[in-house]
């Protein structure tokens, strides 16, 4: 590796209102390497990041490019044209426009364009990273997993010197985050120095040269990959020694249900217009069960359809033994399920409202339009639920997107909790947030269950779902295909069930 | 020291505050008026045509002729928290309202000797009508989602020649004292009752803001629909909901219109105030794509805007003029509240406090 450093950014500070979200923070990237930048939700990565490119103004430090002395950055135009390019976690780029357009859009000099030109360059390029789509096709017509290497591609078609990519690979599958690795790997041999930011411990170890960690605004240390092993990153980021997470099942009792108690919920034939075949499921007190399979697999469309999110068609509902119709969402709230959607942006939060006003909503809605909370209740159980879950806020006013995203999810778990559900269906709850909050909420689960909730779990992560779960329910290609329980729980009999005709 | 922080950071606040730049533009519409005629804030008082004591003045008549663009602006805000739209049939929808009026007070006789009907009945009619409206563009707006500004244009084209055809395209005059109070005054009270029935809506408002989830489901049907829908709420219904909230303040206002003058006329009633209620809903500091909303900081608008008519009325600019100057001030007041002016306006006060520390 080349030891030319090709940024260096020193002495960052910045602050928001109330927050230091950054302390004298430096960072150095090499030519040609990739480099983790690793922390918990609120740690500053974010800041960073958003200082780097132009989207934040810093209040101290300096930035310099290829050792040519400090230059500032006032907008990600700039960045881009110094040759900082970034790809966030949320694909921003126009899914109406063909895939050419996008590549080109903002970059062409002048007024005039060559359609044709800017279409087989797009193509070329396309070829040239192995990506699955035509120049001419309409964006938003790709996959996710498609429209991030786009974005990514548009990101690098520049003189690019650093690439920064924001939790890419969030809403990828495996073989798709396979392919962004070789893509990745190509641009390092090009000298492309690329920070990664990511919450996948594995990512890191699979792909990257140096790690960077951060925790709470400040700089932990700069390390290469082969002298931090993985407990060691993990205590750094947390800050404190980590017991062996693996074994958190032990610390909390199994429920005890009673015998001859009909299930909390169950459904047969459950169908819903989301393109699932219909299904069987059931869940009794106190048990902690999972859909698990591969993106796309309709887990998630299957407790759309438990809560009636999508449009419920056809099927049998029972709730404690009692026939029961859920066709919306309000149906389900009222016979105690209570749903946490995956996307937590689109689905989840209120994002100008308040942390209280966020956290009462649920239960607002349950108790109805002529029955709000007095403000001195609402703050009392926004307080309490804040201190429950160790919510990082500024107070229970702050609106809840100025929150980082592993506190805006507990917000969300809380809003749920206060509905005392007797079944909570949890949909990724730990998707895009930190190692520290997802041990909170997998503990969280547990504790819950041992107190009589029944919870279903979903989680892309498998061993998070196997130290959770007692029954994982397997989904491939929309249907269900297995049901695991007791023994057959394990990694390897899980993958056989979802990559299906083994033996 | 501390003292200064403390100033600096109530300074902070203040300008952080929602009110901040409309009570700023009044402020200045005062000084104004203070330094050029002072005599603009004199109340006089004496007895109109009908020998009743009466209140007179320029700023009774900004309460008065305020009343309407007021009682609108509560309907406007809910519509474009909810929908993240407005609705620019209001103007037509109030001359609808007020055609119905009088079609049930006059009959299908345009010049009657006496009441047709009891006011209430009639006025609770064009609530009825004024509510049907309101669903209709409610129903365009939430559930075939179509953007409110076109969803409204149909009614906005429409409404106008809806309300003369519900006259046979006859001007009726409504005969009789007492329907006049609800747009002059209430023999021995002195206070136009437009001003009441303002305070009244305003109130009642209130109320319902305080004692029911209008305002939280407005809003977070307004910030994330499909959020809130996974909360248990439909926002299809509060979308309409909040159209039909502003039907009853157009039948409101069509009630005070029609009154002020006895009869109607159909395109000249409540011309352009769907343009004015709009104006006061984003003088507020509301955001016109909806989402979170501050109803009093409209109401305020409102009457900003009825201040600055009557100020330009006062030095004599002829009616047909009036808009340009009202562009002029509005183009003003947009600029100094956007994100942009206010930048660079608080990195100019750290500039400056750098300097003195130094």
């Amino acid at each position: 590796m080349k030891d030319g450093s090709v940024l260096e950014m020193r002495n960052i500070h910045k602050s928001f209102p109330g927050v230091k979200a950054l302390q004298g923070v430096d960072f150095t990237l090499r030519k040609g390497e990739i480099h983790a930048l690793m922390g918990e939700n609120g740690a500053g990565k974010s800041t960073l990041i958003k200082v780097l490119t132009g989207v934040y103004g810093k209040d101290e430090g300096e930035v310099s490019l290829e050792g040519k002395g400090a230059i500032s950055i006032h907008s990600p135009q700039e960045a881009q044209k110094v040759g900082i390019s970034t790809v966030f976690q949320e694909i921003s780029l126009c899914p109406n426009l063909s895939v050419a357009e996008n590549m080109f859009i903002g970059r062409t000099d002048g007024m005039y364009q060559n359609w044709k030109k800017v279409n087989s360059e797009t193509e070329k390029i396309l070829k040239s990273m192995d990506i699955p789509a035509t120049a001419t096709q309409q964006l938003g017509s790709c996959s996710v997993a498609v429209q991030q290497m786009i974005a990514i591609a548009r990101a690098v078609d520049t003189n690019c010197k650093v690439l920064v990519l924001d939790e890419p690979t969030s809403s990828l599958d495996e073989q798709e985050v396979e392919k962004l690795f070789k893509v990745m790997r190509d641009l390092r041999a090009k000298g492309v120095g690329i920070v990664f930011v990511t919450h996948f411990l594995d990512q890191v170890y699979a792909v990257c040269d140096r790690i960077t960690v951060m925790r709470d605004g400040q700089l932990v240390g700069e390390y290469e990959i082969k002298d931090l092993p993985r407990p060691m990153l993990v205590s750094k980021m947390l800050g404190k020694e980590m017991d062996d997470m693996s074994d958190i099942h032990g610390e909390f009792q199994t429920y005890k249900p009673e015998k001859g108690v009909a299930p909390v919920f169950e459904a047969k034939g459950l169908v819903s217009d989301a393109g699932i075949k219909p299904f069987d499921f059931h869940i009794n007190k106190g048990e902690v069960n999972g859909f698990t399979g591969l993106l796309g697999s309709g887990r998630s469309e299957c407790v759309r359809a438990i809560f009636g999110a999508d449009r419920v068609t056809g099927g049998k509902i029972k709730v404690k033994g009692k026939e029961a119709k859920i066709s919306k969402p309000i149906d389900a709230m009222k016979n105690g399920i209570a749903y946490l959607p995956e996307e937590r942006k689109v689905d989840g939060i209120i994002g100008d409202l308040s942390v209280r006003e966020n956290i009462i909503l649920a239960q607002q809605v349950l108790r109805g339009f002529f029955k709000p909370f007095s403000k001195a209740k609402q703050y009392e159980i926004a307080d309490e639920y804040i201190k429950l879950l160790s919510i990082k806020t500024a107070s229970a006013d702050t609106p809840i997107k100025s929150l980082s995203g592993g506190n805006q999810q507990k917000a969300i778990v809380a809003r749920w909790l206060f509905t005392h559900p007797d079944y909570l269906i949890l949909d990724e709850p730990t998707r895009g947030i930190d190692v520290g909050t997802k041990v909170d909420i997998q503990k969280l689960v547990l504790k819950l269950a041992s107190e009589g909730m029944s919870v279903t779990f979903i989680s892309s992560e498998l061993d998070e779902m196997l130290r959770t779960c007692s029954r994982l329910v397997v989904m491939r290609d929309r249907k269900m295909v297995g049901e695991l329980s007791g023994e057959d729980l394990n990694q390897n009999k899980v993958m056989s069930t979802i990559a299906g005709g083994d033996k | 020291m501390s003292k200064t922080n403390n100033e600096t950071s109530f300074f902070k606040k203040l300008v952080g505050q929602q009110f901040f730049i409309p009570i700023l533009v009044l402020l200045v519409l005062v000084v104004f008026n203070l330094i050029a005629d002072p005599s603009f804030f004199k109340i006089a008082f004496g007895t109109n045509n009908a020998g009743n004591p009466v209140l007179s003045g320029s700023l009774i008549t900004i309460l008065d002729n305020g009343s309407e663009l007021a009682i609108l602006a509560i309907g406007m805000t809910l519509v474009t928290a909810a929908s993240g739209g407005q609705d620019i049939s209001v103007g037509a929808a109030v001359a609808i309202a007020g055609s119905t009026l009088l079609r049930v007070l006059c009959g299908s006789n345009s010049r009657p000797d006496e009441l047709q009907a009891p006011i209430i009945v009639a006025f609770l009619v064009s609530v009825v009508v004024a509510m049907l409206f309101g669903a209709f563009n409610g129903v365009l707006v939430a559930y075939f989602k179509i953007q409110p500004m076109i969803a409204t244009l149909i009614l906005y084209t429409a409404g106008r020649s809806i309300a003369a055809w519900i006259n046979n395209n006859e001007l009726p005059i409504v005969p009789g004292e007492t329907f006049t109070y609800f747009g002059g005054f209430i023999p021995g009270i002195p206070i136009p009752t437009p001003v009441f029935i303002a305070i009244a809506c305003i109130i009642i408002i209130a109320l319902v803001l305080k004692f029911t989830n209008l305002g939280l489901y407005t809003q977070a049907v307004g910030i994330n629909e499909s959020a809130s829908k996974l909360n248990g709420l439909n926002p299809a219904l509060i979308k309409v909901a909040s159209f039909v909230i502003l039907g009853v303040c157009v039948a409101v206002v069509g009630l005070i219109k029609v009154s002020r003058i006895s009869t109607i006329n159909y395109s000249v009633v409540a011309k352009d105030i769907e343009m004015d209620a709009i104006l006061a809903v984003a003088l507020g500091g509301n955001s016109l794509a909806g989402g979170k909303f501050n109803m009093a900081a409209s109401i305020i608008g409102a009457y900003i805007i009825q201040f600055l008519t009557t100020t330009l009325y006062k030095y004599k600019v002829p009616a047909d003029a009036l808009p340009a100057y009202k562009a002029v001030v509005v183009i003003i007041l947009v600029v100094i509240s956007s994100p942009t002016v206010k930048d660079w306006f608080s990195n100019l006060t750290k500039k400056l406090k750098v300097k003195e520390v130094a």
